[in-house]
């Protein structure tokens, strides 16, 4: 069997079970590395992209639920030569340790920011309450996403 | 060239061509001079260094990226002794075929072994490259001048190492005489450089061994069993051909499995003529289902299949029809420390101090409580595995390539030279997490594929149910206070399993499924560590200066639950202790906990990092809480040999809810001589909120049945609103040695937290973590 789905701006036919949750399918089959097995049961965030701007967690999101629904990946975001500005905030603000969720945290602000495009710190912390990080990178994490916030994070 | 000694082959990543010799020391004839740090067991010259006849650096160091930024930090150390631009040196980190065996990267120990081993090799390695300059230019080498990989001669001519590379013979003994740069010429070294790893993890590349994909790589999955101990009765075949035959209906979420396991009973015996016997393999023979294998070896059982969710599917099947013998059952959580307290021990006096104890001393005395915690990494542990022409491939993120290569030989009864394991990072670790026993769970499967690469990743619950918890511990302590409010006797009792079942233990093998083989192996047997170091007395002895004093460390050697290193050992709950009970001391003795620190301590570094983190929270001696807010300070230097860490922290107390807020943190740091200040400060500020997620929420929960701490919802962590603000001082002192940093942080910080607690509200909690069911019981009692 194969479902066709939309990420990054490209259709794909991908040969799966239609009850195959989308982070598999990103990984595995679209070779995509960003979204990451956390926990698979949409608690840690890991896992995030946004389909149709929302934030989702595609570890619980079967593909056949998407129809014709966008999926934007980190990788949809920006280049090595053009990082989007939350990824060059990250680097910037070198906020990272392991990076494991970083990714899905780049995601989820992502979707902040074209919501809300200058937000207060608290509401950054707000917005990311349910994506994890083990590292305590807390607050780099949150300087990154304020940075990239003055730097025009909606593009 | 050696012929045997000397060994050459194509690197599988990279496609760079290296060939050199790992010469440990005592293969050579005579005992030689020691060595500095990781030189001393890693000898030749080229086995750190290379210089490519491009002029480029290749620099190998068997310490590994866990998310610290080690090997940006050890690539200036290198860049900085070479004068290179960083950009011209390469890393190469944890290979087993590439790199020097470095043992396990842990325990703040890397900038020191393998930071001082690049030092040193660097600068001989510039030494040897002047020295040929010198003769080919006909020039003093001391009149040479170098910069980025050209050496220049006073009048002008000029020869790159790129020219240098072939005639330089690294081959050969260090011998740690050429003399590093002094702190003043450092260019690269004491920069915030940008960390060599942290691009791709922001645009989606490969990062992690999680990313990568071999041609032809299958996917595995394990089903442990129910509990410590359960043995595999057996399982049904005919389940999972419904799966290969796509008749499976519906995604079952994992959440679901877990309440069936649980719902299950058990002791459920099966049948005799059930009951599998060896490794099992059902032969994919759909059309285009691809590979299906279920693998069984004693109670080791296993799936692989071409698609990962195929794989999740399949081991949820079988995890339904398995059947087991239970194993032991665990300890009563609500009397867990009386438990362990109950277990018989190995004893040791680790310090002590006899001096006459003065007229009229008061004695007083605590016990303090830390639960089993989990390193509860944010990805499930994960490893790829290659089987073929009798050599297994290993890509790991292990912290010791080496040690676990040794354990896989004897798990898998194949000759070391057999197995190499490679290091890829993984998601952060926080010490001995599944790592490694993933790393054997594929080359378990991967024996089974057909020489087809087998890519295994824990699920959620396996990664908290199976991983080596950090230990439960008790600390007793008892101290005389003299009449004029100075400690005169300090007594300290720690209990506590060991905090090391490392693939390094020597007499066992401590990988997970090896336990559960039908020839099983036996773990290590767990062993007292040394001080300084220590394990569950890790930082058990006071740096301040009593003039009596008796640490006495206790074994636990009966392990009820799976315990191994986390993140400090033993440092984390002997800080929480000791200063806990500082604090309780100054109290009685109606001293300020600055100052009672200070009178009591000697070490001038010491004393700086306290007066600095004093000053930077602008901390007012004396100041008491108000019922809800208050401020607390902890102090330690990690190990008592490495970074000086000293925290101040702000507490409010919700009275009602028994919630604890810590909005502000302050530190100050003195980590000797600083190789990147951002790094460092990265690594203390993330040691403070892990410290605090440890000391207000974390516990690992379980019932006589089994662990029930299974997911985030049931092992809560610290959210991103409920972090401090941190505001850290460094103490850059460039002509000290560099002192180990990432595990400095989480005894000070928890320490502060607990005493600025007590200082909100008057009340002491001795019993970790910080609950608000034991803030409001204190605040009641």
């Amino acid at each position: 069997m194969a479902i066709n789905i939309k990420v990054n701006g490209a259709t794909h036919s991908v040969p799966a079970e239609p009850d195959t949750p989308l982070l598999y399918v990103l990984r595995n089959d679209l070779g995509l590395n960003g979204a990451k097995f956390g926990c698979g049961l949409a608690q840690c965030g890991a896992c995030t992209v946004l389909i149709d701007g929302k934030p989702a967690r595609s570890c619980v999101t079967p593909i056949d639920t998407l129809g014709q629904s966008e999926v934007t990946t980190i990788e949809g975001l920006g280049t090595g030569e053009r990082p989007h500005p939350l990824q060059a905030a990250f680097m910037t603000e070198q906020a990272s340790q392991c990076g494991y969720c970083i990714a899905g945290m780049i995601m989820a602000a992502k979707a902040l920011l074209d919501r809300n495009p200058q937000p207060s710190a608290a509401e950054v912390r707000q917005a990311l309450v349910d994506n994890l990080c083990r590292c305590g990178t807390h607050n780099r994490i949150v300087r990154a996403v304020m940075r990239a916030a003055q730097t025009g994070g909606r593009i | 060239m050696n012929a045997i000694s000397r060994r050459s082959f194509v690197a599988g990543l990279g496609g760079i061509t290296l060939a050199f010799t790992l010469a440990p020391r005592r293969a050579l004839a005579q005992q030689p001079a020691r060595l500095p740090g990781s030189l001393d067991n890693n000898r030749l010259l080229d086995a750190w260094i290379r210089i490519g006849t491009d002029g480029n650096a290749t620099v190998c160091t068997g310490k590994v990226e866990l998310g610290q930024g080690i090997v940006t930090a050890l690539a200036q150390i290198a860049a900085e002794e070479l004068d290179l631009p960083l950009a011209r040196v390469q890393m190469i980190s944890g290979d087993t075929e590439r790199t020097p065996n470095e043992g396990v990267t842990a325990g703040s120990q890397s900038i020191e072994n393998s930071g001082i081993a690049l030092r040193l090799a660097g600068a001989e390695v510039r030494a040897i490259l002047l020295e040929l300059a010198a003769k080919r230019l006909g020039a003093d080498a001391a009149a040479l001048k170098v910069a980025d990989g050209v050496i220049a001669a006073p009048d002008g001519r000029k020869l790159s190492y790129a020219e240098l590379a072939a005639a330089a013979d690294l081959h050969r003994e260090a011998t740690a005489q050429a003399r590093p740069k002094p702190a003043s010429q450092h260019r690269i070294v004491g920069k915030p450089i940008a960390r060599r790893d942290i691009p791709a993890k922001v645009m989606g590349g490969a990062a992690f061994v999680q990313d990568l994909r071999l041609p032809g790589m299958l996917h595995g999955r394990v089903v442990r069993p129910p509990g410590y101990g359960a043995k595999l009765a057996g399982f049904d075949q005919a389940r999972i051909k419904a799966v290969r035959n796509g008749t499976l209906v519906g995604w079952i979420a994992e959440r679901e499995m877990l309440q069936s396991r649980i719902a299950r009973p058990l002791g459920d015996l099966a049948k005799p003529e059930e009951v599998e016997a060896g490794m099992a393999r059902v032969a994919a023979t759909m059309p285009g289902a691809g590979t299906l294998s279920v693998v069984r070896d004693g109670s080791f059982l296993g799936v692989i299949a071409e698609r990962e969710e195929q794989a999740i599917k399949a081991s949820l099947v079988l995890a339904e029809s398995a059947r087991w013998t239970a194993g032991p059952p665990l300890p009563d959580q609500a009397h867990i420390y009386d438990h362990l307290l109950a277990l018989a021990t190995e004893d040791k006096v680790v310090s002590e101090k006899q001096a006459a104890l003065p007229d009229g001393v008061k004695v007083i005395e605590a016990t303090y409580r830390k639960p089993y915690m989990a390193h509860a990494a944010i990805g499930p542990s994960c490893a790829v595995a290659q089987f073929s022409d009798g050599k297994m491939t290993v890509w790991t993120h292990s912290q010791g390539v080496f040690p676990l290569r040794g354990n896989l030989a004897m798990a898998l009864k194949m000759p070391v030279e057999n197995i190499r394991c490679i290091h890829a990072e993984g998601s952060g670790c926080y010490g001995h997490n599944a790592a490694d026993d993933v790393a054997l769970d594929a080359a378990l499967l991967a024996r089974a594929a057909g020489g087809r690469p087998v890519r295994v990743q824990w699920m959620r619950a396996d990664e908290f149910l199976w991983e080596p918890f950090g230990a439960a511990m008790v600390m007793k302590a008892r101290a005389a206070l003299s009449p004029d409010g100075r400690i005169a006797d300090w007594n300290y009792d720690v209990w506590s399993n060991t905090h090391s079942t490392r693939p390094s233990e020597p007499g066992g093998v401590n990988l997970l499924a090896s336990w559960y083989l039908a020839e099983p192996q036996r773990p290590a047997p767990p062993r007292m560590q040394p001080q300084p170091n220590g394990g569950g007395d890790r930082n058990a002895v006071p740096l301040y200066d009593f003039p009596r004093q008796r640490i006495t460390n206790h074994l636990i050697k009966d392990m009820p639950l799976r315990v191994s290193a986390l993140r400090t050992l033993g440092a984390y709950a002997n800080v929480f202790a000791m200063e806990s009970f500082m604090d309780e001391l100054a109290l009685i003795a109606n001293a300020d906990p600055v100052a009672f620190r200070l009178a009591h301590l000697k070490d001038a570094r010491a004393r700086a990092v306290i007066e600095a983190v004093a000053k930077k929270g602008t901390w007012k001696p004396g100041e008491r809480g108000n019922g809800s807010k208050g401020r607390g300070i902890g102090f330690a230097k990690y190990k008592n040999l490495a970074t000086y860490v000293a925290v101040v922290a702000d507490v409010e107390v919700d009275r009602a809810s028994g919630r604890i807020a810590v909005p502000r943190v302050y530190a100050a740091v003195d980590a000797g001589q600083i190789i990147n200040p951002d790094g460092l400060e990265n690594q203390i500020e993330g040691g403070i909120v892990q410290s605090m997620s440890w000391t207000l929420k974390e516990e690992v929960k379980f019932d006589t049945n089994e662990i029930s701490s299974r997911d985030w919802a049931t092992y809560p962590i610290l959210t991103l609103p409920e972090a401090p603000a941190v505001e850290i001082e460094l103490i850059d002192r460039p002509d000290e040695r560099s002192l180990g940093a990432g595990e400095a942080a989480q005894g000070p910080a928890v320490a502060a937290i607990a005493n600025a607690v007590a200082a909100a509200t008057g009340k002491r909690l001795r019993d970790l973590p910080l609950t608000p069911a034991r803030v409001k019981a204190a605040l009641a009692g």
